[in-house]
């Protein structure tokens, strides 16, 4: 992790929980967070897969955008379609520069209310590690037309995996009517929420933010269900990675555009014509041309596992690209890997070598995710 | 057995040092993934890293506790890594060493002293 360690860690609401469980405790963007628990990364890693993992993710900042209009002011710093964003749904995005680069990537959504209600909000949750200065990119650019409201009394914890949905619905009926990115404000485990079905492991499963006080209680009421282990953030880093998906400040920084990250997704077809976004001439050159490098997964067929910084090479030895992340697949039991290489090299089935430590070793262009997502996009 | 402050322990047979990592070491790695071992025939020198273990996280390395001629490397760990974890003191070994200075064996820590150092950390 190439964040400073502050002096004095942060804590999160649940930091005396972790401890009192025996995690190992990291400095991560600045707090004091469990990399993991007695189990340990493998063990949880594949309980989460398997059954429910519960993480703790309150370094994550959470705002709410408060303003006239604030979808619209949103657009002015983001590539994507949030004046078209629907009540009820959250959408992934990506905060940009303006050179198109990437300042951090976010949650963007609009909690709907039992009663039918729609918040005029948009709520964030962005990168523990970038939010104070994304917080302050977002009210520099839109000064005058919204105020950050940062929710500094919310815990936020993430329950992923195949049993996850099971064991909210037995607390909160409610949110079973809900389909992948969707978002509520509504009352559940005798509290407030905000509650998503999303998370960043690739499995089903719902993030919940809840008021910082109730955080140890509904943390334990989770935990009390056989279903349900706590997964340090080293298992977390190993499950998105399985899911193909994207690490802040390290497969995306401020000189990664999100076309070549694999995110066109982000880029709406209404803002590509408009061009009214951070480095638009960059983007809609690169939609159009084809950017100088692209996001691939690699899969190691022999040898070390290659990580972050690891040199790419073609079949002849020539050093094309780089490794933004990789480390050993618990599912696959192989090496896999995030890495940039030039588009003529993104075929999947393309044949490419990663070194490690000085010996090139065979690795493989596989299909983005590594490990099926599990989304559930409709519901009964 | 000696030990080392860095988590490696050695076992003399004569003049052959058999090197692995501490029960204490590979409890603090995690379930092992990957090990990589020294070439048979290469001259190590005490602190020099000459092999690595990788748990999911992260690659660490495993220094030489004493320097000589790499003499025999454990070729199970490539197809079983997790021996490492299972049994970190015995068929979890790495290399064997042979020793060219005795002197720098005897330097090591004695388990006593290890346990005392791990009662520190």
């Amino acid at each position: 992790m190439s964040q400073n360690t502050p002096d004095v860690l942060k804590t999160t609401p649940l930091t005396d929980d972790h401890v009192a469980r025996g995690a190992r405790m990291v400095p991560f963007a600045g707090y004091s967070m469990p990399v993991q628990y007695a189990d340990g990364v493998m063990k949880e890693h594949l309980w989460t897969r398997e059954h429910a993992g519960l993480f703790d993710v309150s370094h994550m900042g959470q705002a709410r955008l408060r303003g006239v209009s604030p979808l619209s002011a949103f657009e002015e710093v983001v590539p994507g379609d949030f004046i078209g964003l629907a009540a009820g749904k959250q959408k992934y995005s990506v905060l940009l520069n303006r050179t198109g680069g990437i300042i951090d990537d976010l949650m963007a959504g609009r909690p709907t209310s039992p009663d039918g209600r729609v918040d005029d909000d948009l709520f964030l949750v962005v990168n523990g590690a970038c939010k104070d200065n994304d917080f302050k990119v977002i009210e520099d650019e839109l000064a005058g037309q919204v105020d950050v409201v940062r929710l500094e009394d919310r815990a936020l914890m993430a329950i992923q995996g195949p049993e996850a949905a099971a064991v909210v619905q037995a607390h909160v009926p409610a949110a079973a009517d809900m389909v992948f990115m969707d978002i509520r404000a509504m009352p559940g485990f005798g509290t407030d929420l905000i509650i998503s079905r999303s998370g960043y492991t690739g499995e089903d499963g719902y993030e919940i933010s809840v008021p910082a006080s109730e955080a140890v209680r509904v943390w334990n009421l989770l935990l009390a269900d056989d279903r349900v282990r706590p997964i340090g953030l080293g298992a977390r880093d190993s499950l998105r990675l399985e899911a193909g998906l994207p690490l802040y400040g390290h497969d995306l920084d401020e000189t990664v555009s999100p076309i070549e990250a694999g995110l066109a997704f982000a880029v709406n077809k209404n803002r590509r014509e408009q061009r009214d976004f951070p480095g638009a001439a960059r983007i809609v050159k690169e939609l159009a041309e084809g950017p100088a490098r692209v996001k691939v997964c690699l899969r190691v067929l022999e040898g070390a596992p290659a990580r972050e910084g690891a040199e790419v090479a073609d079949e002849s030895g020539n050093v094309v690209g780089v490794v933004t992340s990789g480390g050993y697949s618990p599912c696959l039991k192989a090496g896999i890997a995030l890495a940039f290489v030039p588009p003529a090299l993104k075929t999947v089935g393309a044949r490419l070598q990663v070194i490690v430590r000085g010996k090139p070793q065979p690795a493989e262009v596989v299909p983005s995710p590594f490990v099926p997502h599990r989304y559930v996009r409709k519901v009964g | 057995m000696r030990f080392t402050k860095d988590h490696e322990w050695v076992e003399l047979d004569g003049d052959v040092a058999t090197v692995g990592i501490t029960a204490y070491a590979a409890e603090q790695l995690g379930d092992v993934v990957f090990v990589e071992t020294p070439d048979v025939g290469k001259a190590v020198k005490a602190g020099d890293a000459f092999a690595v273990v990788e748990s999911v996280k992260a690659a660490s390395d495993v220094y030489a506790p004493v320097s000589g001629e790499v003499v025999e490397a454990n070729g199970e760990l490539a197809g079983a890594p997790e021996t490492v974890n299972a049994a970190p003191e015995a068929g979890g070994w790495f290399a064997k060493v042979k020793l060219a200075d005795k002197a720098e064996y005897d330097a090591l820590m004695d388990r006593d002293a290890y346990e005392a150092f791990l009662a520190t950390l």
